[in-house]
């Protein structure tokens, strides 16, 4: 595993007395994009401000390349790091900021000014070159703060919510274009987000944390199709997240009725947490559906119809091209593949589940 | 609705009217005799000589010696100020600490107590002289010298450098250090690169308290310079209580005003370039 840029090796890290990381491992590969995903206060930041060397873990080690650089300081490191805040110096223009790095390793300034204008390029910003970074908009600052970051030829860049203080449409553009520059670069990046979408869309290995803890990893597809336990069933995505039965195997049993599903090894009359997407249930007249229940909303969200059909007590969120009528009982169907069974966990700890 | 709280205000301006006749009555007219004291003789006719007698041989001597302690009070101000809000800052001690109350305790007590209680330590046969002799040194003769003044200078304007270059720092957001640190700055560059930069508006208004005040200062000179060393404020001083000349006292009072805004104007012109601050 040569192309392992960096390990973190069993990191734990207590904030008055409560656990932020607990016994974390993480491995991050040349030129790869990961995402750590998760609520505030599940551990991502702290994890990126222990690689970027501004938080001391209480244990543990930190291996760049292999070396052990637990206990140097950020100046010392080849990580770089784009902040939630931008973060530009605001005494010195658009120019000097992205050169603040450049000149500290005392490079020539021809380099620096190719440098400079390389970069200006590479985030869209050709001639902002003179501008006080005050004068600029949310995105237009950091587009600057990325290529300050980049300049600097770190091997792997961290990014923490770096898209958090941007609106909806300037998020999805910048999106777009973190992954245009990912693959010009080349260089690993570390990506802290609590925006699912915005994981989703961009990585190629997600990390759902919660309470310190890894509690999926892989790709978004396996991360979205296959949440393997209720924390990221409901973080990934809307789900319907509802008390079930395993019978036997391919059998589940919800509300009372026997389903078809895929799902084996659990066992019979195991009780489970079962998981489907409102896009994946659909409604048909109540003689079709295996469950039945009154239509209560019909919410209009423009791609599709947000429904809502009570039934037993539990209320279905269903994504639908077509509106059902409001007050009326209709059946549900949902195909066997698209019920995904999970354990139920039997303690917070035991949260923990790996994607291999 | 902008107008209309205008408006509201202006309809409350007349509270305001108190503090206008205090400026009037404290301020404005005063200015106006000095002004006319300035440029009349004692019989009353027009004349520049006042202005021009700051340049006499006495009075030149003691405004060279007014500006040398002024900047000399200026400068040690400043280097005690920055490594002191550094070491406040980095041992967490924020705006409602005990360092903060330490360092504007003594901005509570008499100005003119605070003097006497340093000629007591300084004079010949006073504390620090005491404490030398116990430790096995010499006595030092500082009382009554240019030392003994800049050291009351410099106690009794420092608070006012170490507040606004204080406020100034505390106000740097951590994540433009972080950042600076990020991009392979050591702390020493950080300080000359982040924070003494964006710390200059702070240190503008520090020297312009400081400054200011050393300059203009005679009480500190009286009792710690012992009547013999003259600053400009002593002279004045001088020619109003003792010499009853009141027009060359305020020609040399008019003189040092001006003198004072020019030197002022650099430092305000400095100021708008960069952001705008409160002075605390």
């Amino acid at each position: 595993m040569s192309d392992v840029i960096l390990q973190l090796d069993s990191i734990s890290k207590k904030f008055d007395g409560k656990d932020i990381l607990k016994d974390f491992n993480l491995e991050l590969h040349r030129n790869e994009f990961v995402t750590l995903l998760g609520p505030s206060g599940c551990g991502k930041s702290t994890t990126l401000r222990i690689i970027g060397g501004f938080v001391k873990p209480d244990s543990g080690r930190v291996l760049f390349d292999g070396t052990d650089i637990t206990n140097l300081p950020p100046e010392k490191r080849n990580v770089n790091t784009v902040f939630q805040k931008y973060s530009l110096f605001p005494h010195m223009t658009v120019a000097e900021n992205i050169a603040f790095g450049l000149k500290l390793k005392k490079k020539s300034s021809k380099y620096i000014a190719d440098k400079i204008d390389y970069a200006l390029k590479l985030v869209n910003m050709e001639g902002y070159g003179g501008r006080n970074p005050e004068s600029l908009s949310g995105g237009q600052q950091q587009r600057v703060a990325i290529a300050r970051a980049i300049v600097n030829e770190p091997e792997i860049l961290l990014l923490d919510e770096p898209l958090g203080a941007l609106d909806l449409k300037l998020r999805h553009d910048m999106q777009r274009e973190l992954i245009k520059i990912k693959k010009e670069v080349g260089i690993t990046f570390l990506y802290v987000t609590h925006d699912q979408e915005e994981a989703l869309m961009m990585s190629d290995r997600i990390l759902v944390m919660n309470k310190g803890i890894i509690q999926q990893e892989g790709s978004s597809k396996s991360i979205y199709d296959e949440p393997q336990n209720a924390f990221v069933a409901d973080f990934i995505g809307e789900s319907n997240i509802i008390d079930g039965i395993m019978v036997k195997d391919l059998l589940v049993k919800i509300q009372g009725v026997d389903i078809p599903c895929v799902d084996t090894g659990f066992g019979t009359n195991t009780p489970v947490d079962v998981v489907i997407r409102p896009e994946d249930l659909e409604v048909v007249s109540k003689e079709e559906g295996f469950l039945k229940g009154t239509v209560t909303s019909v919410i209009f969200k423009g791609a599709y119809y947000e429904i809502k059909v009570l039934s037993d007590g539990y209320e279905w969120m269903i994504q639908s091209v077509n509106p059902a009528p409001v007050g009326e009982v209709v059946g549900l169907t949902v195909l066997p593949d698209n019920i995904q069974i999970m354990h139920k966990p039997a303690s917070d700890d035991e949260e923990v589940v790996r994607d291999e | 609705m902008s107008e209309c709280r205008l408006k509201k205000i202006n309809r409350r301006s007349f509270l305001a009217s108190p503090y206008a006749l205090w400026i009037v009555g404290f301020t404005i007219l005063p200015l106006i005799i000095i002004f006319k004291y300035a440029l009349t003789d004692g019989a009353g006719a027009f004349t520049w000589d006042n202005l021009l007698s700051i340049f006499s041989d006495v009075h030149i001597k003691a405004f060279w010696f007014s500006i040398e302690i002024a900047a000399g009070c200026t400068i040690i101000c400043i280097l005690l100020a920055y490594p002191m809000v550094l070491a406040m800052k980095n041992l967490g001690l924020g705006r409602k600490g005990l360092s903060m109350f330490v360092i504007i305790l003594p901005m509570w007590m008499n100005f003119i107590l605070r003097i006497l209680a340093w000629q007591m330590i300084l004079s010949n046969n006073g504390i620090l002289n005491f404490l030398l002799g116990k430790l096995g040194m010499g006595p030092v003769a500082i009382a009554n010298t240019p030392a003994a003044i800049m050291v009351g200078v410099v106690y009794d304007y420092l608070p006012y450098m170490i507040l606004p270059i204080f406020n100034a720092i505390m106000d740097i957001d951590e994540d433009l250090i972080e950042a600076a640190r990020d991009l392979g700055a050591g702390g020493f560059t950080v300080f000359r690169r982040v924070i003494f930069p964006l710390s200059v508006p702070g240190l503008l208004s520090g020297i312009v308290m400081v400054f200011v005040p050393s300059m203009t200062s005679f009480v500190v000179s009286d009792i710690l310079g012992g009547g013999k060393l003259q600053l400009i404020g002593n002279v004045i001083e001088q020619e109003f209580t003792v010499g009853y000349n009141w027009n060359v006292g305020s020609g040399l009072s008019v003189t040092l005003m001006i003198f004072v805004l020019i030197s002022m104007m650099f430092t305000v012109k400095q100021k708008s370039e960069g952001k705008e601050s409160v002075i605390w």
